[in-house]
């Protein structure tokens, strides 16, 4: 099927998407390989997960004792938070493939969608940083 | 494989759906539940391959059928299945995305605007979704449910838009460009008008999706295609890609605020994916028409199973 030409910034961000995208699949198997077969331990005991998937997220965060925000980084110890590393980088695939776009739109003048992209990069920055959290 | 055996696997998916519909329920489950922990995951990852079937052949995303049913019948909290299907949707768009880029089909230029609205109102729908009671997103999922049904039963679609003229902000902005149509053999130019209440539109998809962990294609093609003007296959693609960023923003604030189970995630985006991959082999021998009646009477019975839950009358 022809279609559109793709602009260098366009064929730049899906080259850079493609190899996230494989990247953070292929992680996220093996890190629920590794959490499955419970190669790391796991934070929660993997037979007293029923009892908890009916709480809501207040609950669930109370009777874990699991903080909210990054500190699932400091538990990477943990088999069940090893597998948040590759769900995390699929969410940052997206604001690297901004920030790969904006040196080239400033290289063809184009101002506005380089403010745009950065716009966006530092939209998905502020919601990857932690500070816009909700409990129950 | 041949035409029956395709014919006759994808007839025991959906029995297996349906079953699974309507047998399943939170009344029996968890902690009464005689069940391993291990058969919910495997449960939820043989329903979510067939509805990574049913959804390719339905023509929707995964994220609008996954959240209403997994969250009406699966035990696991609804904050979590949103939070998950977010990541289905999310994950859905990250694999098509470099595809539909590459060919031309999606156009960064028109998604980047749209996308900047729609991300930033996603994050607040997120934030608004985690917040409220679980009867009222139960009841609020459950009417945009039943509003899909009724927006995919009528919405028309338009292979070629007509638009005069572009507005004053597409022009600023540069949208458009050329699509090359192989079944007309000629080149069709096109750009998008009426763009500030495609705007006003966006943001309140972007709320939506963030507060129901739906994805949002159901509501971005209509708005592409018959607001904006937008050839419907660049529609489509555009839509398609436009998730990866507008569920990014809301997955970031799920994911923070603790609202993820990988027990749920990940068995829900593997099996969703290779559904996705046998859906579209048995496209090429499947009747759509008749999947999407079946898709869209599904999306109706989970819909009305949310709101029936959030009223309390079917807990």
């Amino acid at each position: 099927m022809s279609s559109l030409k793709p602009t260098e910034e366009q064929l730049a961000y899906a080259n850079l998407l493609d190899i996230g995208m494989k990247v953070g699949l292929a992680g996220l198997l093996i890190a629920f390989v590794i959490y499955l077969l419970q190669i790391l331990p796991p934070y929660v005991p993997i037979n007293e997960l029923p009892a908890l998937w009916k709480f809501n997220l207040h609950e669930y965060l109370e009777t874990t004792k699991i903080k909210q925000g990054w500190f699932w980084i400091t538990m990477l110890r943990y088999g069940d938070f090893l597998t948040f590393l590759p769900i995390c980088f699929l969410a940052f695939v997206t604001i690297f493939c901004f920030l790969r776009i904006i040196p080239i739109f400033l290289k063809k003048g184009d101002k506005l969608y380089a403010f745009l992209s950065l716009l966006q990069a530092l939209i998905l920055l502020l919601a990857a940083s932690g500070f816009l959290k909700v409990g129950h | 494989m041949g035409r029956r055996q395709v014919l006759a696997m994808f007839a025991m998916g959906l029995i297996l759906c349906i079953i699974s519909l309507a047998f399943g329920g939170e009344a029996q489950l968890p902690n009464n539940s005689s069940l391993p922990w291990w058969a919910w995951p495997l449960m939820l990852f043989v329903l979510t391959f067939i509805l990574g079937i049913v959804a390719v052949l339905g023509g929707v995303g995964g994220g609008v059928l996954f959240v209403p049913i997994v969250g009406g019948f699966f035990p696991f909290n609804l904050d979590f299945v949103r939070g998950a299907g977010l990541f289905v949707a999310l994950t859905g768009a990250l694999a098509a995305g470099p595809g539909l880029l590459r060919r031309g089909l999606a156009d960064l230029r028109l998604a980047i605007p749209l996308a900047l609205i729609a991300s930033s109102s996603a994050i607040a729908g997120a934030m608004i979704g985690l917040a409220l009671p679980k009867n009222v997103v139960n009841t609020l999922l459950g009417l945009t449910i039943l509003g899909i049904v009724f927006i995919m039963w009528k919405a028309k679609k338009s292979e070629f838009p007509e638009v005069k003229e572009a507005d004053p902000i597409a022009k600023a902005l540069g949208i458009g460009g050329v699509y090359v149509e192989p079944s007309l053999g000629k080149e069709i130019n096109w750009t998008v008008h009426r763009t500030p209440i495609a705007f006003g539109m966006f943001a309140i998809i972007g709320i939506m999706a963030g507060m129901f962990g739906l994805g949002a294609g159901w509501a971005n093609v209509p708005v592409l295609n018959l607001l904006l003007g937008v050839p419907l296959k660049v529609a489509v693609s555009t839509s398609k890609f436009l998730l990866s960023i507008t569920d990014t923003s809301a997955a970031f604030i799920y994911l923070n605020s603790g609202a993820i189970s990988p027990m749920v995630v990940v068995p829900s985006i593997v099996g969703i994916m290779l559904g996705s991959i046998v859906g579209v082999r048995i496209l090429a021998v499947a009747k759509p028409k008749v999947i999407r009646i079946v898709v869209l009477a599904l999306l109706f019975f989970s819909g009305l199973r949310a709101l029936l839950k959030g009223l309390g009358i079917w807990n």
